[in-house]
């Protein structure tokens, strides 16, 4: 209980972080919109997404990941810049939860991505994206989203916690998200790719996580409830392993 | 009665790879007292403030706050002390009555209690108006304030202050200085890091000189300054005097008198240094020597400091 309720002070602090810092509010809000709009701009008319499928509504699902994971670098970035201010040598004076900091933080950049989500929706809808399935499908996918990313964040932070600068921080998370989000199906459809990277990207949890959304916002994808139940495999296994490892790397902090 | 000591220290040792951070340091901090922990840059003084607040274990060796092993029971430690870093840990982006209920709930009070708390401690430290704003639009003065006030939300028995004026201006210091005596009254045990030698002399009542991990030199204020030796005697006079000064000078002490003639100044060591003042007055009267300034100054714990610590040799 202790734990918990030092949990929830922590998130608060985390959010009022991230949508107080005006860099960060337009890292969250401005980046992805522009993103959206890139993508389906420039490369809908080249991208064959499938028969009678509108690019907009296959590419939603993947910019959604693509924002939401980019938004998971921040939590390495965001422990990074509080063990250099002080401020984690701070809430470790204090008699609280060890697993509190972590948690709070991963919690509070799970929050900021159900905002960019919503913000991402809404523009995609503008740009003529429709969930086919009705909303309480699209707001399931939207949820499998958060879950995942919540995941990733738990393998951000143990990267916050190891390299510490919050510029290597930085870099070194568009260093493993970015072969991820590309070497997936959340721009295009994986067929095309030469048959090494087809495996890799066909079995890599990016993928995973963005056909499952498809399924439950367009229902087209065969198999689709196949790749629900392996994104919250992924989701679980992640967690199970990178959340152990950050809180033992924090205990480690000199 | 007997004094009894809040913070304990036993030989502790602690090395970063082949670097030793701290050698066998031993320290004692009585209970209610100020006792300071001097140092120059890397002396090992942040670090030793980490391992007595339980941020950092130690290699080899005993700490103990308040009664409680530091080493093998931590979270209660936490519950006994407070921690103002030098970095004034305050989140710009909160306000600091946000920062402080923040605090207050994280040591585990009520969502009303710590609104009440938070609110004392604005009081307290005069930050009534600044409350409601972001603490990044602080000055740095309020930053140590802030910072200060956070580590006192749960009444700390004992407080360790990391070098809580760096950087602030002087009458800001003093402010700081005031808050700190403040806490001495109500019986708060405080342990402080300074690079200010007038900080020192101030505030503590035992003071500790530590330089490259190893504890130099411990003592009162006046212990240290007397373990330099005696008292400094300066006369200044006009240029053509200086020559005559000298002479009636030491013919009256019976020895030579040090002069330096750039600054027109003599300088004499004194063990009674009134009597010696008064006699140099008269003598100088005497042989009517115009005396532009008179003035008898104990060793300064800034003679002390660089007799003792290796001067900057790296």
């Amino acid at each position: 209980m202790n734990g918990l309720s030092n949990t929830i002070q922590i998130v608060k602090r985390n959010v009022k972080r991230n949508f107080r810092i005006p860099q960060l509010l337009i890292f969250s809000s401005i980046q992805p919109v522009i993103f959206l709009l890139l993508f389906n701009y420039v490369f809908g008319g080249a991208i064959t997404s499938g028969e009678n499928v509108k690019y907009i509504n296959f590419l939603l699902p993947g910019i959604l990941a693509q924002v939401a994971l980019f938004g998971a670098i921040q939590t390495g970035v965001g422990l990074a810049e509080d063990l250099n201010k002080g401020v984690i040598d701070r809430f470790r004076s204090l008699p609280i939860a060890r697993y509190a900091v972590l948690a709070g933080r991963t919690l509070a950049d799970a929050v900021r991505n159900v905002f960019v989500i919503f913000l991402i929706s809404g523009v995609g809808i503008l740009l003529g994206f429709r969930y086919q399935r009705g909303i309480g499908y699209f707001l399931l996918g939207a949820g499998l989203i958060v879950l995942f990313t919540y995941a990733f964040s738990w393998i951000s932070a143990v990267i916050g916690l190891l390299l510490r600068d919050t510029e290597t921080v930085q870099v070194a998370g568009f260093l493993w998200v970015f072969p991820l989000v590309f070497a997936s199906s959340v721009f295009v459809p994986v067929q095309t790719m030469p048959g090494w990277l087809r495996v890799f990207a066909r079995n890599q949890p990016v993928t995973q996580v963005v056909n499952a959304v498809r399924h439950l916002t367009q229902g087209n994808v065969i198999n689709g409830n196949a790749y629900i139940w392996i994104t919250l495999l992924w989701v679980v296994g992640i967690i199970a392993v990178f959340a152990p490892l950050a809180v033992w790397r924090y205990r480690k902090i000199q | 009665m007997r004094q009894t000591n809040a913070i304990i220290v036993k030989n502790v040792t602690k090395h970063f790879g082949k670097l030793t951070a701290l050698e066998s340091v031993s320290l004692r901090a009585q209970q209610g007292r100020v006792t300071g922990l001097l140092g120059p840059n890397g002396a090992g003084k942040s670090t030793l403030i980490k391992i007595m607040t339980t941020l950092l274990p130690p290699d080899k060796g005993d700490v103990s706050v308040d009664g409680i092993d530091v080493v093998s029971n931590p979270r209660m430690a936490r519950t006994r002390l407070g921690l103002a870093g030098q970095s004034a840990a305050v989140d710009g982006f909160l306000t600091g009555r946000e920062t402080l209920t923040m605090v207050a709930r994280l040591y585990g009070l009520g969502a009303k209690q710590a609104k009440k708390r938070a609110q004392e401690l604005i009081d307290r430290l005069g930050l009534q108006d600044a409350a409601n704003r972001q603490a990044k639009t602080y000055s740095g003065g309020m930053r140590r304030r802030l910072d200060l006030g956070a580590s006192l939300v749960a009444t700390p028995k004992v407080l360790f202050l990391d070098e809580p004026t760096t950087g602030l201006d002087p009458r800001t210091r003093l402010q700081l200085w005031e808050i700190i005596r403040d806490l001495v009254k109500q019986g708060v045990t405080i342990l402080l890091t300074t690079e200010y030698l007038d900080e020192a002399d101030a505030l503590c009542d035992y003071i500790y000189v530590i330089d490259k991990g190893k504890m130099i030199i411990e003592g009162t204020a006046d212990d240290l300054k007397k373990s330099l030796g005696q008292d400094i005697i300066e006369v200044k006079v006009s240029e053509k005097n200086l020559n005559t000064a000298m002479l009636v000078l030491s013919k009256m002490l019976k020895r030579d008198v040090e002069t330096d003639e750039l600054t027109r100044r003599l300088r004499l060591q004194t063990k009674s240094g009134a009597d010696d003042l008064l006699k140099v007055a008269a003598t100088l009267r005497k042989a009517k020597i115009k005396v532009e300034e008179l003035n008898l100054h104990r060793p300064t714990l800034d003679d002390v400091f660089l007799a003792v610590t290796d001067g900057g040799s790296n």
